[in-house]
């Protein structure tokens, strides 16, 4: 089932960087019919937002570089104002597969969720890097499920899918990396409807490594503070 | 008095005078000012009578006064650190703010 025509389903990519790919992931949505798109370009320093605007989508600028969690709650912000009914979150490096979307979106439906989390590992498409599938993201599950109370099958996918409900509800204040354990933390927290979705993840070069990882949690920890101190 | 004690006493009290100050401007809040009174005014006794520390370190168990006072400076300067790592982490947040409003004007 395809979403009702009066729904605006949004699609917000965070992109620092991606001038290479951000044509393609562009067009990729634009073949599911999916026509709102907004790019929040992080200060990139090379073309990406002049690629996107080519194709004729929304680009939001940050002047500086603030991260992907803070490029994602720009893109909700905006979402909220102009009252997109679905989000829909998507890597701009090219390595999810658009066709997924609308699978996950009537599942979603079907399901009467808030929120989907897309997994790499439902299914057996995703072809992981061995650090990667063996220690980074099995050890990340553990501490995701340490600060959130949910052990989900991937620890830290960028595929997700919003209902208004939940947009209106979650908010990132992790700039970084760290959005991913926090949104899941609201998830649970507002008592929203949630599942996993299979989605695939293509590996063209490797992303973020084991020093990410350090660094997701060392930001856990400081944000555990900031409210205290 | 030993010069260095009177060197010593000077800079806490200095410290102390800039603490009230930045309670006052509102730059820290009424508990932080009173750990760093606390934490000078403790310092100043232990420069007075550098015995309190033998009787501290006899307290915790420790071997020696200069002993305590190491582990007590390096306790004090994890805190310190861990409160700027804090302190960042809201400078960040508060830029982000900016960009962020700036970005959907
Ligand atoms: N807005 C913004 N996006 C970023 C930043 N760093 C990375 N991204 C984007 O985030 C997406 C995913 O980043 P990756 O580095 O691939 O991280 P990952 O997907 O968790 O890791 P892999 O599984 O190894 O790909 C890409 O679309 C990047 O363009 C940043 O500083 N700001
Ligand atoms: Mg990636």
């Amino acid at each position: 089932m395809a979403p009702l025509v009066s729904d605006m389903v949004l699609v917000i990519i965070p992109a620092y960087n991606e001038e290479k790919k951000i044509g393609r992931v562009i067009r990729g949505l634009f073949e599911q019919g999916l026509e709102d798109i907004v790019v929040v370009d992080d200060g990139s320093t090379d073309q990406t937002a002049a690629q996107a605007r080519k194709l004729g989508v929304k680009v939001l600028r940050h002047e500086i570089n603030r991260g992907q969690g803070a490029a994602l709650e720009t893109g909700s912000a905006y979402a909220r104002r102009i009252g997109a009914d679905v989000v829909i979150h998507f890597d701009g490096d090219d390595q999810f597969n658009p066709e997924d979307i609308p699978k996950a979106i009537s599942f979603m439906e079907r399901k009467n969720l808030d929120v989907v989390f897309g997994s790499r590992f439902l299914d057996r498409r995703s072809q992981i890097p061995w650090l990667k599938r063996k220690i980074i993201l099995p050890f990340s599950r553990w501490i995701n499920f340490v600060f959130t109370g949910c052990l989900l099958s991937d620890a830290h996918n960028g595929f997700r899918i919003f209902s208004q409900k939940a947009l209106k509800m979650i908010h990132i204040t992790h700039d970084r990396m760290a959005h991913n354990t926090e949104i899941v933390r609201q998830v649970k927290k507002f008592h929203l409807r949630y599942e996993e979705f299979p989605v695939e993840v293509k590996y063209h070069t490797y992303g973020q490594g084991v020093g990410g990882g350090l660094m997701i949690l060392k930001d856990l920890i400081i944000g555990l503070f900031t409210r205290l101190i | 008095m030993l010069p260095i004690q009177i060197l010593l006493l000077a800079f806490f009290a200095i410290a102390i005078m800039k603490v009230f100050k930045r309670n006052y401007t509102g730059d820290l809040s009424l508990w932080a000012a009173l750990f760093w009174v606390l934490f000078w005014v403790l310092g100043g006794l232990v420069v007075i009578q550098p015995d309190l520390t033998s009787s501290l370190a006899k307290l915790f168990g420790v071997g020696r006064g200069a002993d305590v006072v190491v582990y007590l400076a390096l306790a004090g300067l994890f805190f310190m650190v861990f409160r700027l790592m804090v302190k960042i982490e809201k400078l960040e947040r508060e830029i982000t703010k900016v960009v962020r409003d700036k970005t959907l004007k």
